[in-house]
């Protein structure tokens, strides 16, 4: 590729659309004759519907319809049981959506969802995980396709024969996606099409989903995504919003919007899973690892196994000749765990990283001397070296940015009046992968192009990202481009997760552009249009099974009040080596974005369970908190260069999920080197830690 | 959510006539946590009596040295007035220490005295809540009781009262003016709120349809060394976890005068007389604040998830209190 526009810092293409109100969201569509559908959730947690009593909802002013497993249009069985919508009478967990109401207002919907009276048997049910839960069993393989278990060497044996040793067990909370976009669609069925402008990451998959519910050719359904705003993960799969808002408008024959509240959210979008991790490592006084073990357990529901892949991480992290790592789950009567920002790597580096920092304490070894001392060249989980590992290059440009050299070990040996100050230090590492993708790319006789990819940017940049790729393998200033995503109509594309997005796409964007420069070669100056696809299907999955991984250092000041145990960041600090950065802005925000959701975690959020209820009862932004500005006073990101050619054409890694991993471990371990208390149990909160001082 | 009726009264007569004729009947003032219980179908008004437009929009400083603030008064603006914050800066800092500057923008006086809890239980209509529905049970008392009271609760309710605002006027000993359909009338706020008793539904001592026209601050020179202390769970933006309001008035070192009022213990702002008298006529120390919290907080019985609340009410009772003795 031509040096151009990859690696400037474009601002967002579609900047000035959102910041002035015009850029559409997907209930923000106008259309004629459109009707408002009201999702109704289930009250109890577990039995089976004996009666739905419509009438006095039916009677309600603007009421046009209630749907219910009585009457909803028929689905296809698919492998996402959680979209087996008002299908049956059988209630799974609190939450599930049991009706749908359809007005000629959103108000009306809503009171007339207050007005559906629904009977139900019910039985006993458990929704609390626990590590002595009867219900644990060993899944067949853990997300995506990762052997659920794995054993090198003789862990038992090199554990009880090392000098040092750590062995403790993390806990963290149920963590709920709160994009500031909800889950939202309008759905509108012509002549046995189906047309959804919805909010998703990825509208192909999207598209897939709901051709294989109401059993259709793919060719019949479009769903449009031309802008969302934000989704983690909770949108990377179609969800009940766009299934209700289409059976819906099938129903009533009219268009249907459908937005779930916030509170909404807090439940059958998916969540990602508590979990309970013990973790044990042995070291010799050197502080060389002999021997890990990371023993993860998480929940699923009745319905759908999802196996989140917490101990993954530490697979692959640090080297030690006796590893063993393990994962059990207990089927419970809630709604279905979802992709969250990093699933898996994300609550298992929390559970590893500290563990490491537990490690440093007791072997008396700087921590980041630490993992530098347990870096590897070779995968230990493959076998096989890394394509590029600069974990080492991240601690040390980290720790000197940060000014760590001279750190005083001790917990409380920091302290500015009524503030306790500590700092900590996490690694971070995400996988770097690729799925199949197609692109066109078309050149017009006035000399400009457009390129075409159904990527989906959600708040990402990713718009703009594939704008200066395209530009630059056309060999053309972006000026010159037009760039599309954000439609099924357009070529087919992964989803925006996974950090594979950029990955993805790019490589098939690429491909199409070289291809149109073939064809353009060939055939001279072009009178018509000329247009080159490309399907990246072979070739990414011709690309040999390396170990590839994006890496990161995390660093964190915090203070804390020695009083009332009140827990502020000074500063954040990261910095991340993953392959070539397309756009220093958006780039920047990624990175930001991710090092604050894992504060979040560290500090804040929890979703806090009610048994009897068998739902979370913190269900919106007041009583869930989430991270604000003013609990830290800087964040920084930095990234290195990286060149690797044995990643994808244009060289990224994807950055969207590595900022997360280790922040919440590098803020736990902050914390406990400013008071000298080890919180194992997220989130770090000031009950936790009060009354650090003698005179509370 | 349910169809209902906007009223824009003409004068305060006017307001709580419409209230007296119509039995669900609620006033607006900047809506922002009314609306939301609309929408949850917590409070399900047949009409609402905007009285934002109702001449009650003014601070007067009054002949006696005291102030009068209109009920319609906007945090934002009662927070930013010159004679607040000189002459009581407990209550502009309590005001600046809730919710976010969208909100306080929109908030009023009045609302703000009458915001409902934010206890988990109240707010879904889905849960058991005495306060909610008469009969149905407290969930929360062996819930997810966290932020929940510790003090004056009873088995039907162990929410708390969410104000900021209100603790700094329990401190201040403030006049609640209210109109009700028999005419104006003056409360002291420490009789304006109620335990929770057999009847947490009931959160005032005045009728239903009374509306509060005004607050009034009796002339008190030594609040003008004053403070507000919050403790949230996170730096901004959410409601307390503990709160102090104090007046402190030295003669020397001898405590001549002092106002304490807690913040998120209890269903009202709860005034700390106990705590006041162990410090009144004494040498102030830091020891003798603690000693005088734990006074106050003796009889306090901590839910399951909320012991915390003691050690931390006590840790800001001698923070606050220091804070002032040493200015």
């Amino acid at each position: 590729m031509s040096a151009g526009a990859v690696g400037r810092a474009y601002p967002r293409l579609e900047g000035p659309a959102k910041v002035t109100g015009t850029a559409r969201y997907a209930v923000e569509y106008p259309v004629d004759g459109v009707s408002y559908g009201w999702a109704v959730p289930s009250a109890v947690v577990r039995g089976r519907i004996t009666r739905v009593d419509t009438a006095q909802a039916l009677a309600s002013p603007g009421v046009l319809a209630v749907l219910h497993h009585g009457n909803a249009p028929r689905l296809t069985p698919g492998p996402q049981t959680e979209l087996w919508l008002l299908q049956e009478p059988a209630v799974h967990y609190r939450g599930q959506y049991v009706a749908v109401v359809v007005a000629t207002s959103l108000e009306a919907a809503r009171e007339g969802a207050r007005l559906v009276h629904i009977d139900y048997d019910t039985g006993p049910h458990s929704t609390v995980l626990t590590d002595d839960h009867p219900g644990l069993y060993k899944p067949d393989h853990v997300n995506p396709s990762y052997p659920t278990d794995t054993a090198e060497g003789d862990f038992d044996a090199g554990y009880a024969a090392a000098p040092v040793r750590v062995d403790a067990t993390y806990r963290t909370p149920a963590y709920h996606n709160n994009p500031m976009e909800p889950h939202a669609t309008t759905a509108q069925w012509r002549d046995g099409r189906l047309l959804v402008h919805d909010s998703n990451q990825g509208a192909s998959s999207v598209q897939a989903t709901l051709a294989e519910l109401f059993a259709l050719p793919a060719e019949s359904v479009r769903v449009v995504a031309q802008h969302v705003g934000g989704g983690f993960g909770s949108k990377g799969y179609a969800k009940a919003a766009v299934v209700l808002a289409a059976l819906a408008a099938r129903h009533v024959d009219r268009p249907v919007k459908l937005a779930l509240t916030r509170q909404q959210l807090f439940g059958p979008i998916g969540y990602r899973t508590p979990t309970i991790q013990r973790v044990r490592l042995a070291a010799d006084t050197d502080g060389r690892l002999t021997a890990i073990c990371h023993d993860a357990i998480s929940q699923t529901s009745t319905i759908q196994e999802f196996a989140e892949q917490t101990a993954v991480y530490t697979r692959s992290m640090y080297a030690a000749p006796h590893r063993r790592t393990t994962h059990r789950l207990v089927r419970l009567d809630v709604p279905t765990p979802f992709w969250m920002r990093a699933p898996g790597e994300c609550p298992g580096a929390y559970a590893l990283e500290s563990a490491m920092d537990e490690l440093a304490v007791a072997a008396g070894i700087d921590p980041v001397e630490l993992r530098i001392r347990n870096d590897t060249d070779v995968d230990p989980d493959q076998g096989r070296a890394f394509t590029s590992r600069n974990l080492v290059a991240c601690l040390r440009e980290g720790a000197q940015r940060f000014g760590w050299a001279g750190r005083d070990p001790s917990p409380r040996s920091r302290r500015d009046g009524r503030w306790l100050i500590g700092t900590g230090v996490a690694g971070s590492s995400y996988p770097a992968r690729s799925r199949p993708s197609s692109a066109t790319a078309t050149a017009r006789p006035d000399g400009s192009f457009l390129v075409q990819v159904n990527a989906t940017d959600i708040g990402t940049g990713a718009r703009t990202a594939m704008w200066q790729v395209a530009a630059d393998a056309l060999g053309v200033p972006p000026e010159r481009v037009e760039i599309r995503i954000g439609d099924s109509a357009l070529p087919t594309a992964p989803v925006a997760g996974g950090s594979m997005g950029t990955s993805s796409w790019s490589w098939a964007v690429i491909r199409a552009a070289q291809a149109l420069r073939e064809k353009l070669r060939d055939g001279g100056p072009p009178t018509g249009e000329v247009t080159a696809e490309a399907d990246t299907t072979e070739e990414v999955g011709g690309q040999p099974a390396l170990p590839r991984y994006a890496y990161g250092a995390q660093f964190v000041e915090v203070r804390v009040d020695a009083d009332t145990g009140e827990v502020r960041l000074n500063r954040m600090l990261g910095v991340f080596a993953a392959g070539r950065v397309v756009n220093p802005t958006t780039a920047r925000s990624q990175l930001i974005g991710g090092m604050t959701m894992g504060l979040s975690m560290a500090l804040h959020e929890e979703g806090l369970l009610d048994e009897r209820y068998g739902d979370w009862v913190n269900h919106d932004l007041a009583t869930y908190h989430i991270t604000g500005c003013a609990d830290v006073e800087s964040i920084e990101a930095y990234w290195l260069d990286e060149r690797d050619d044995e990643l994808n054409p244009a060289g990224v890694k994807g950055i969207g999920e590595i900022g997360i991993v280790g922040a919440a471990a590098a803020v736990a371990n902050a914390v406990h080197h400013a008071t000298g208390v080890r919180v194992r149990e997220l989130p770090i909160r000031l009950d936790k830690l009060i009354g650090l001082s003698d005179l509370a | 959510m349910k169809a209902f009726r906007y009223h824009r009264p003409a004068n305060v007569a006017e307001a709580v006539a419409v209230l007296a004729a119509e039995p669900q009947a609620a006033y607006l003032g900047g809506g922002t946590n009314l609306v939301d219980l609309m929408k949850l179908g917590v409070q399900r008004p047949d009409v609402l009596v905007d009285v934002t437009r109702l001449p009650l929009d003014t601070v007067e400083e009054l002949p006696d040295g005291g102030l009068r603030i209109g009920a319609t008064v906007r945090n934002s603006d009662l927070a930013a007035h010159p004679v607040v914050r000189r002459a009581y800066p407990v209550l502009a800092r309590a005001l600046l220490a809730a919710a976010s500057g969208q909100l306080r923008n929109m908030a009023t006086t009045g609302g703000n005295l009458l915001q409902r809890t934010r206890c988990v239980y109240f707010q879904d209509t889905g849960k058991a809540c005495n306060k909610r529905e008469p009969g149905s049970g407290c969930a929360a008392l062996h819930g997810q009781n966290r932020d929940l009271a510790v003090l004056d609760w009873s088995e039907q309710c162990v929410a708390t009262h969410p104000s900021d605002l209100a603790v700094a006027l329990a401190a201040l000993d403030t006049v609640v003016e209210v109109h009700e359909a028999d005419g104006p009338r003056d409360i002291p706020i420490a009789e304006f709120y109620r335990s929770p008793g057999t009847h947490p539904e009931r959160e005032t001592t005045v009728a239903r349809g009374a509306l509060i026209t005004a607050v009034r601050l009796p002339p008190l020179p030594a609040a003008r060394r004053s403070t507000y202390l919050k403790v949230r769970d996170r730096a901004s933006f959410a409601f307390a976890a503990g709160s102090v309001a104090a007046v402190l008035d030295l003669d020397g070192d001898v405590v001549r005068d002092v106002r304490l009022a807690y913040g998120a213990v209890a269903h009202r702002p709860w005034r700390a007389y106990r705590a006041e008298e162990a410090l009144r006529g004494r040498p102030f120390s830091p020891e003798l604040a603690a000693r005088a919290a734990d006074a106050e907080l003796a009889e306090a019985r901590p839910l399951r998830h909320n012991g915390f609340k003691l050690p931390l009410t006590r840790a800001i009772t001698v923070r606050a209190l220091t804070e002032l003795a040493s200015s």
